[in-house]
């Protein structure tokens, strides 16, 4: 049913790495991309893969989880992997048979690749598993909010997101009621040719446009009685502070990154 | 023939997750044919969960459910056309509505069951003269129309299907008590003249007790009683206990009883309560 759909992927928890402050959990998601792709020797890498498999283990996501993030960018992983695997012809030859020609750098590289992207997607979910959505765009606004000088609404963009974040919810189940109001009608919505199928749709999205719209006025009047007025002089019941573990947090990655560079010159 | 029948019918979502929860739990229950059933049960009971395994929306995680004599499920191709016996209205019906005209709305049951279109055209002004839409109303657009008359476009679409069981999910909810009258109103008279089975969920006892020749009562995911309104409403102190209450009219009554003014029968409606004083006090 299109009810069990997850929509973001937050899995509550009172790890170390929950309670950071997201704004900090964005940047040093951040500092783990570039590391990845600093390290280019292969105990670089290794030190990149031992920093996220710390970072899971300290919050306690269970293991699994890494699977089903992976799961989704398989094809990517695979394509990778085939396209350096064959058209990188330098260093020495491994394989050859007719067009096909495969080398040792041809494998390294290809290797390094589908590490690297494993890893930066594992890294990344990390950031979505430990902070909520609502969180995650508190952080985003204050990080943004510099661009305020050159006029850019950043507040309004991320009230928009929560909103976004918080009405999905609801639609799903509208869309669910709809659906099903629908379907007792007789509405077949599961055979027939794609464009049939598509058609078929017109009876959920017309009703879905116009309780979205109704919704979206009621809101915004809901709003406008308890006097919002834009971001300006707003004061927040939820102050984003760092604290302890933050500062932990940054001496840790900074430790790692170190190890990554100084492995870099020495190897 | 029971014209509803379910057999050892159990639904639980969620099943397999932290978030587990039985909605049905072995339900065994037979409605027969023509019988205007009211269903109460307090919000969670499993009511809504329920019906919608009526026309097989919900497959049951087990157990059997049979319309007209043949069991949902048994043959997948089949299903759609069995769904067309039974026409459900959900709540708040009127937030499904569509298309361009009131008209085209209410075809939309019937042109989907394939028929042609002379009948169609026959089905539709007869439905929307029976829930009293005029039929200038036909050609405007449904968002044009009030509340009231939207919630009876939306009725009307499911009643031009001519399905043999209606269900409605609180068709009255939300409306004023004039509206509220008109739409149970027509209710009764679309079962008089069809004399098609109405199973009618309602959280107004009043509602209920006036209108169903049977009460089915929900509680905890299961059937706590099926029988008639006379027999379900003798039961007021356990009703009370799951959280429902008895009509006023009963409540004056058995207060009245308490007092040791002996009456022997249950009053449930106010024009039966009132009778049977008058008789009463001719007597003395």
């Amino acid at each position: 049913m299109i009810k069990d759909i997850t929509i973001g992927q937050f899995f509550p928890g009172k790890s170390p790495v929950h309670r950071m402050d997201p704004r900090v959990k964005i940047v040093l998601t951040m500092v783990f991309i570039i590391m990845l792709f600093v390290a280019d020797k292969i105990w670089g890498l290794l030190i990149g893969i031992a920093f996220t498999v710390f970072a899971y283990a300290i919050s306690r996501i269970p293991g699994k989880m890494i699977l089903k993030c992976l799961k989704p960018i398989v094809p990517i992983i695979i394509f990778t992997a085939v396209l350096n695997l064959f058209f990188i012809r330098t260093g020495k030859k491994l394989f050859e048979a007719g067009f096909i020609l495969i080398t040792d750098d041809g494998v390294n590289t290809a290797v390094f690749m589908v590490v690297r992207i494993i890893c930066l997607i594992v890294g990344t979910s990390l950031l979505t598993y430990t902070t909520s959505p609502i969180d995650l765009t508190d952080a985003i606004e204050r990080l943004l909010s510099p661009l305020k000088l050159i006029k850019v609404p950043v507040h309004e963009l991320a009230m928009m997101m929560t909103i976004a974040l918080r009405f999905i919810p609801t639609l799903i189940e509208e869309t669910d009621k709809i659906m099903s109001a629908q379907k007792a009608r007789g509405a077949d919505m599961e055979t027939g040719s794609i464009v049939k199928r598509a058609r078929a749709l017109v009876p959920v999205l017309i009703p879905l446009f116009v309780s979205s719209f109704r919704r979206a006025e009621e809101l915004a009047l809901a709003m406008e009685c308890r006097c919002y007025h834009g971001g300006e002089g707003r004061t927040r019941m939820k102050q984003l502070k760092v604290s302890c573990v933050d500062f932990v947090a940054v001496a840790v990655t900074v430790v790692f990154f170190a190890g990554i560079i100084v492995i870099n010159h020495l190897v | 023939m029971a014209v509803i029948k379910t057999e050892n019918l159990s639904y639980v979502y969620g099943e397999g997750t932290p978030f587990r929860k039985i909605a049905v739990d072995n339900v065994n229950i037979e409605i027969e044919e023509g019988e205007f059933v009211g269903v109460i049960g307090h919000t969670g009971s499993g009511k809504s969960t329920l019906i919608q395994h009526f026309n097989g929306l919900l497959r049951p995680t087990s157990g059997k459910v049979f319309v007209d004599g043949e069991e949902l499920w048994k043959d997948k191709s089949k299903l759609r056309a069995l769904r067309f016996k039974v026409g459900l209205v959900f709540q708040y019906p009127e937030y499904q509505l569509f298309e361009e005209t009131v008209y085209k709305d209410i075809a939309f049951g019937p042109t989907n069951m394939g028929l042609s279109r002379d009948e169609i055209d026959r089905r539709v002004r007869e439905t929307a003269r029976m829930v009293g839409l005029s039929p200038s109303l036909l050609e405007k657009s449904p968002f044009d129309l009030s509340g009231g008359q939207k919630r009876r476009v939306a009725i009307a679409g499911v009643m031009a299907m001519e399905p043999k069981v209606l269900i409605l999910d609180e068709p009255a909810s939300g409306l004023d008590p004039k509206g509220r009258e008109q739409i149970l109103g027509l209710i009764r008279d679309y079962h008089k003249t069809t004399r098609n089975t109405i199973l009618l969920i309602s959280h107004s006892m009043e509602d209920v007790a006036k209108h169903s020749s049977k009460i089915l009562v929900m509680n905890n995911a299961q059937v706590f009683c099926y029988d008639t309104p006379q027999r379900v409403f003798h039961r007021a102190n356990e009703l009370e206990q799951m959280g429902l209450a008895v009509p006023q009219i009963t409540r004056v009554f058995n207060r009245l009883k308490a007092r040791g003014i002996s009456i022997d029968e249950d009053v449930y409606t106010v024009d039966f309560g009132r009778k049977l004083l008058l008789e009463r006090l001719k007597k003395e």
